[in-house]
């Protein structure tokens, strides 16, 4: 591997640490303070993707579209915590795990029912498409590097909003200690539902730069929330300081997993397998995770 | 107006009723029908009615019953299904079925069925069924697995590529995929590369391949991954670079729309296409998207010649599915006007047929299609029937 393909695959890993950590703040969020186990968190991200292709067909503009995608992906967050999640806090993870993989189910389906079962097409916005030469000879493509920046921006965001605001202070206590903030007389309903919103919108987010890079199909949710979670689980449960840097670690280590055992003649097993390897041997030496809130 | 039809139904009954007055045939098709892979069974399915439609409402003058089942990408959902359809359904034939691992689950479950049930399939093509555990009651009226990989392999071995780069995802048909183009690509293999069943980010992948500098590059990526590759592969700026092959699967109707302008100047292989002229392939065609709204897609060619092929069989027979004997020589005659033109059984049952060249262009309409461009293997058989012990 030369030192130029070296940088280009560097950016790679970087790019799907970036898409990682928009999924994995919103679920990491809710794991860390509703101690809520949500599967369905891969439902929005394909939700967002969705909304933001047909809002894109109907304006003919991806930013007019994903404008109006995000809110609708938050509103979908909101709608199922309302109505489904809200009277699973107090039960089991197996109940939950149970609940939110039928929701799963129930947004494929509904997926199916609204837009059919043919993947749909989403195209790059003209004034991202095409590449540019940061590696001489491989263009890369531009919309690839504005999911990185959109990425550090969220990142930016998020760290103002928790160590900068009221509400992330009551974010940081939530995962500390609910039941404390509870007992203080902060409305937890209203701010449970408030923190399902904004990981909702992150997975929207996700979901609607995903489209015009991968695919836009039933289904597609699945795959990312694996990731997702060895992420959140290396990262610490209820960090999103975690969530970013375990992102970026488990992107650069997939990306290399992915392209260097076969070229150094090792079984294709370690390809699947290297960011699980990773995840073993951090829990191994701190098995709360690298951030873990209160440890 | 439904005078007319009225009229004409009613002429029809009178034509059909001496003949067939009594004759019942009960189909099961099992197929996905929930999940990404509902797309396939759709066409599986839309493809089975318009055969049924073309008839004339009753496949060899038999009242028709045709049930559907959801296998939802489950190997052991399939089989019970294959029990329920075989044993309270009493149905006399199953097709429908996409893919091979599921195929192999229920196959035992139809076939050994005392009634003599057959199983004759519209996709799914393993070379198990094929080679020493062909079966009488068991036809394929698509292909063999490995048959569209040959046809690249051969059309990019005779095209000059010296250094080929192939990819697959990584499970029991990618490996045949790749197993196949390589049985007649007898160039350079720059990198034999296999991906998670899956994966949609190939940002990796084509970075490498690209450093690796081949000469053209065949992938098998069915599905949302074909979408996702094909369209990164455009992206990277790779397409015009390096030539992109891949087998129909990677490249039909269900797909086309998903990829966009990435897939123009494409080559793909297959045994059939949208674009072929024959006059039963014209009338399908034709008929398809003004009843579906839609191209059809080689999974529905392969459906509605199944429903051909059942018809012109129980015609032979006068509608009586219970002549087991007389069924089975009837279906493998295959006296049928096929889609893809010329089409006869091999002695395991699978088709011998010809494989074609096709280039992603647009049509008149501005949507991408599957344009001919040669033919690569005129009647080619699979690998697998010298292992057949069948004879007839």
């Amino acid at each position: 591997m030369t030192i130029l393909l070296f940088i280009e695959q560097v950016i790679n890993g970087l790019q799907l640490g970036v898409m990682l950590f928009l999924m994995a703040a919103g679920l990491t969020l809710v794991f860390g303070i509703m101690n809520m186990v949500n599967l369905a968190h891969g439902s929005l991200y394909m939700m967002g993707a969705f909304y933001c292709a047909t809002l894109a067909q109907w304006t003919g503009s991806f930013f007019v579209a994903a404008l109006f995608a995000l809110p609708a992906a938050a509103l979908t967050g909101v709608a199922v915590e309302l109505i489904a999640l809200r009277t699973l806090y107090s039960r089991d993870h197996l109940d939950q795990v149970l609940a939110t993989f039928g929701l799963i189910l129930f947004f494929n389906e509904l997926v199916r029912v609204v837009w059919g079962p043919v993947a749909i097409f989403m195209d790059i916005p003209p004034l991202l498409s095409g590449g540019v030469e940061i590696v001489p000879g491989a263009p890369y493509p531009v919309f690839r590097l504005f999911v990185i920046v959109v990425g550090i921006a969220v990142a930016v965001f998020l760290w103002w909003l928790i160590t900068r605001t009221r509400l992330g202070m009551l974010i940081r206590a939530g995962a500390t200690n609910r039941e404390m903030i509870g007992a203080l007389g902060v409305d937890i309903k209203l701010l449970y539902t408030l923190v399902f919103a904004l990981g909702a919108a992150l997975a929207g987010l996700a979901g609607l730069m995903a489209g015009p890079l991968y695919v836009v199909e039933i289904g597609m949710g699945d795959a990312v929330l694996i990731k997702t979670f060895v992420v959140i689980v290396i990262g610490g449960i209820g960090s999103i300081r975690g969530a970013f840097i375990a992102a970026l670690v488990v992107g650069v280590v997939d990306t290399f997993g992915r392209v260097l055992p076969a070229q150094v003649g090792l079984p294709n097993a370690l390809s699947e397998m290297a960011i699980y390897i990773l995840m073993a041997a951090v829990l191994f030496w701190r098995p709360r995770g690298l951030f873990a809130p209160g440890s | 107006m439904s005078r007319k039809i009225f009229t004409a139904l009613a002429a029809l009954s009178i034509v059909a009723a001496p003949a067939a007055a009594q004759q019942k045939v009960k189909i099961g098709i099992i197929t996905t029908q929930s999940g990404p892979g509902a797309v396939l069974g759709r066409e599986i399915v839309d493809g089975f009615n318009l055969g049924i439609k073309h008839s004339g409402g009753r496949l060899g003058g038999a009242e028709t019953e045709v049930i559907v089942g959801d296998e939802q990408f489950k190997p052991e959902v399939g089989k019970a299904l294959a029990e329920r359809m075989v044993q309270r359904d009493r149905v006399d034939i199953v097709t429908g079925v996409i893919w091979s691992n599921i195929l192999l689950a229920l196959a035992d479950t139809v076939l050994r069925d005392r009634r003599g049930v057959f199983l004759i399939n519209s996709n799914a093509g393993p070379s198990e069924l094929a080679g020493k555990n062909c079966h009488p009651n068991f036809f394929s009226v698509s292909w063999q697995n490995d048959n569209t990989h040959e046809a690249m392999g051969q059309h990019v071995q005779s095209s000059g590529v010296k250094r080929a780069y192939i990819m697959a995802p990584n499970y029991a048909a990618g490996k045949d995929a790749l197993t196949g183009f390589k049985r007649f690509y007898k160039g350079q293999v720059v990198a034999e590369i296999y991906t998670q069943l899956g994966q949609t980010d190939y940002a990796a992948e084509i970075a490498t391949l690209r450093a690796a500098r081949p000469e053209g590059t065949y992938i098998f990526y069915p599905g949302g991954m074909g979408i996702a590759f094909i369209r990164q592969y455009a992206q990277a700026g790779l397409t015009q670079q390096i030539p992109l092959y891949g087998p129909s699967f990677s490249l039909d109707q269900t797909i086309l729309p998903g990829i966009g302008d990435a897939a123009l100047g494409v080559f793909a292989s297959t045994f059939w296409s949208e674009r072929l002229q024959n006059s039963a392939n014209q009338r399908f065609v034709q008929d398809y998207e003004a009843t579906y709204n839609r191209i059809p897609s080689p999974f529905a060619a392969q459906s509605y010649d199944t429903a051909l092929l059942i018809d012109s069989a129980l015609k032979a027979v006068g509608g009586d599915i219970s002549k087991k004997d007389a069924f089975r020589n009837a279906v493998r005659a295959a006296n049928f006007n096929s889609v893809r033109g010329p089409f006869k059984f091999n002695r395991n049952h699978f088709p011998i047929q010809n494989y074609y060249l096709t280039q992603i262009v647009k049509d008149e309409k501005g949507r991408l299609v599957n344009d001919l461009r040669g033919v690569i293997f005129s009647s080619h058989e699979d690998a697998y029937v010298k292992d057949c012990k069948m004879k007839w």
